[in-house]
């Protein structure tokens, strides 16, 4: 009976010492509700399965009325936002390609005559098959019904034809690895970079190297590019990996310029790679290195479009997500793989991740003191 | 101007919080001399090096190290210093080639010196056969040789030390101040942190730090003839007992227990101080030979830091 008390009171020792170190350990502290706080808010607002307001652009070929109700009713269903008019069928292309909006429809010069009896489909709808939640929520339009409020409404029969013919660009078979394999490259890089570089210097600091090292004459940028130089080499072959399986494996071609992957792919590794030296800078244990790695992870992954399309997000998580690098690197990935864009086109993208860069490799710099104290 | 002088402070304080860790402290360092801080964990050693290196801001007062001051001037004096942190701090992974490597590169020393100058410290501090071993598989001394290695591969002029035997075995410790004071006689100046009397009284110079404060500064052979007491050593079985007795008289200072002995400290003004004590043995049943001693650094140590703290110290 005493040995179950005596047993009773360790335990309850042990988890009185473990609940004091949790108070005193105030970022493991801050993860208990800060954990819960993030998913369920993310989970809950940002994260919407039910695609709304996919950007979408118009190539109104006919100029008529009727096709501007007609664009007006897709507006007005929610699934799409009209932010871009193009003159023709190819600017509007090009829009897609860029990556400046994900549907676009296109309306035909005889968009008025179709229609009256003839079993065409009286429009297209192009859209970015590059993302299959996106491709469903475009498909929803397909069958929008066109506002005859000047014809004879006995025209209006049930066996109409759709009112667009859907064409899934970048990945007409519609598989699933074209969607996932590039988009993982950047997540698989994010969660491996990130996590390498924000141990980087907490790890020398535990280690007690940091001491001695910051009595040599090595000066704060030299010691943080020396860090980071490494792991570009490492997030290279990271790339050229997954690519190769993509292309073997689950025969995903790049279809743009290997050389524009490789330089985007490069400011994306150089973003994490800085991203983690700041945490590193922060954090006092490798431990807690690992667990702010941690929440950036989230919403990185979350919010970035890898898992759930940017398009259906609140504008809070859209403007959080524009912040991550990852965010801007599924863009320049999938833009350059599957729409075989050019580095170029893709700028939008670009110079985010090399703002990321410079402004984290000062924090970074600025934060790391050759001191103590 | 303090041409020879290696350091100089006036007034270094350094507070963290409410504690002040360092508390005014004065020092005058002669080159291409070994330099002693001796006192207890916590007395501040640690951090006067830190502040000495450019590692910590001090909170007050100023130092000038080789002629340049710190924390401002930190940049500068890199090259010219040489630290050894209190823990191993190479790193373990790295064999013993590669760290010094390494830090060959840290210093901009070119090619071939680096080569030789590798060559002749593997020699010097007997790592040549150990070059190709990681550093963390090194036994305690082979570890704090590798250190004092890398420390003074760029031929530093002043060399920094925390505690550099803490964790090594007599005959290593030996050996280590053999190398330091070869490292001397080439003209480099040695600040050496430490608790152990006897590497203490290897110094040239000694300061005696007590809860941050320099209580006592000189050559150990001055400061052990110049100590504010007298030393009466007291031999026999019944240490307690006598101890008991003697604590009680006011003109005993403080009493130490040195294996068979004690060792008392007692108010110097008073004459013939082992007469006094031993005729308080005897009134008191306690039989012991009664002797004055020659003070040791530790009576020396003793009478310091009591008389600073203004209360007995036990040892």
């Amino acid at each position: 009976m005493t040995a179950v008390r005596q047993s009773l009171s360790r335990i309850s020792a042990i988890a009185r010492k473990e609940f004091r170190h949790l108070r005193r350990d105030r970022l493991t502290g801050g993860m208990v509700v800060g954990v819960p706080l993030m998913m369920t808010m993310l989970f809950g607002y940002a994260i919407n399965q039910d695609v709304r307001h996919l950007r979408a652009g118009v190539a109104d070929l006919s100029g008529t009325q009727r096709a501007r109700l007609l664009v007006q009713d897709a507006q007005a269903t929610q699934v799409i936002d009209v932010v871009a008019a193009a003159q023709s069928v190819q600017a509007l292309e090009q829009l897609l390609v860029e990556g400046r909006i994900s549907v676009g429809i296109v309306i035909p010069a005889d968009f008025d005559r179709r229609g009256a009896g003839d079993d065409r489909p009286r429009a297209q709808l192009l859209v970015d098959g590059g993302d299959p939640i996106v491709l469903a929520a475009a498909r929803g339009l397909v069958s929008l019904p066109v506002s005859d409020r000047f014809a004879n409404p006995r025209l209006a029969t049930a066996r109409a034809p759709p009112t667009f013919e859907l064409r899934a660009y970048y990945n007409p078979e519609r598989r699933s690895p074209v969607h996932i394999v590039p988009a993982l490259c950047g997540v698989i890089l994010t969660l491996t970079l990130v996590l390498f570089t924000a141990v980087a210097i907490v790890r020398e600091r535990e280690r007690g190297n940091l001491e001695l090292l910051i009595t040599t004459p090595v000066q704060t940028p030299e010691l943080m590019v020396g860090k980071i130089a490494p792991y570009v080499v490492i997030g290279y072959a990271q790339v050229t990996l997954i690519l190769l399986l993509g292309r073997f494996l689950f025969s995903v071609p790049v279809q743009g310029r290997l050389l524009d992957l490789y330089v985007g792919a490069g400011v994306f590794v150089a973003a994490s790679l800085t991203l983690g030296l700041l945490i590193s800078t922060v954090a006092q244990t490798q431990f807690q290195a690992f667990q702010m790695a941690f929440v950036t992870f989230l919403p990185q992954i979350l919010l970035s479009g890898f898992m759930f399309p940017f398009d259906g997000m609140p504008w809070p998580a859209r403007w959080l997500s524009e912040v991550l690098p990852l965010t801007h690197f599924l863009r320049i990935v999938r833009g350059i793989i599957l729409r075989g864009a050019s580095l170029g086109e893709l700028w939008r993208d670009v110079w985010p991740l090399l703002l990321f860069f410079s402004l984290a490799i000062s924090i970074a710099i600025a934060r790391f003191r050759k001191r103590l104290d | 101007m303090s041409g020879e002088l290696a350091i100089r402070t006036r007034g270094l304080t350094r507070r963290f919080g409410a504690l002040v860790a360092v508390d005014h402290v004065d020092l005058e360092i002669p080159r291409a001399a070994i330099y002693g801080f001796l006192g207890p964990n916590g007395s501040g050693k640690s951090t006067t090096i830190r502040m000495l290196c450019g590692l910590l801001t001090p909170s007050e007062g100023e130092a000038e190290v080789l002629g340049l001051h710190v924390p401002a001037d930190a940049e500068k004096l890199r090259r010219k210093i040489g630290y050894m942190t209190q823990a191993f701090s190479l790193y373990g992974d790295l064999t013993v080639r590669e760290n010094l490597e390494f830090l060959g590169e840290i210093y901009s020393l070119d090619a071939k010196l680096r080569r030789t100058r590798i060559a002749a410290l593997l020699d010097e501090f007997h790592l040549a056969d150990r070059s190709a071993q990681r550093a963390a598989t090194l036994s305690g001394g082979q570890r704090q040789r590798l250190a004092l290695a890398a420390a003074t591969l760029h031929e530093p002029e002043l060399l920094f030390l925390d505690e550099p035997t803490s964790a090594v075995d007599p005959q290593s410790r030996r050996d280590f101040w053999e190398s330091l004071f070869n490292l001397v006689e080439r003209g480099t100046t040695i600040l050496v942190s430490t608790h152990y009397m006897d590497e203490a009284e290897r110094c040239h110079g000694l300061a005696i730090l007590d809860q941050g404060r320099v209580v006592a500064q000189g050559p150990p052979s001055l400061l052990m003839r110049d100590i504010d007491a007298s030393v009466v050593e007291i031999e026999g079985d019944a240490l307690r007992a006598a101890r008991d007795a003697l604590s009680r008289l006011p003109e005993v200072q403080s009493i130490a227990q040195l294996g068979q002995r004690l060792h008392a400290l007692v108010d110097r003004r008073l004459p013939a101080p082992e007469v006094r004590l031993a005729q308080v043995l005897e009134s008191a049943g306690v039989r012991a030979h009664v002797a004055l001693a020659r003070p040791s650094l530790e009576d020396v140590f003793v009478a310091a830091t009591r008389r600073e703290s203004g209360e007995e110290v036990r040892w």
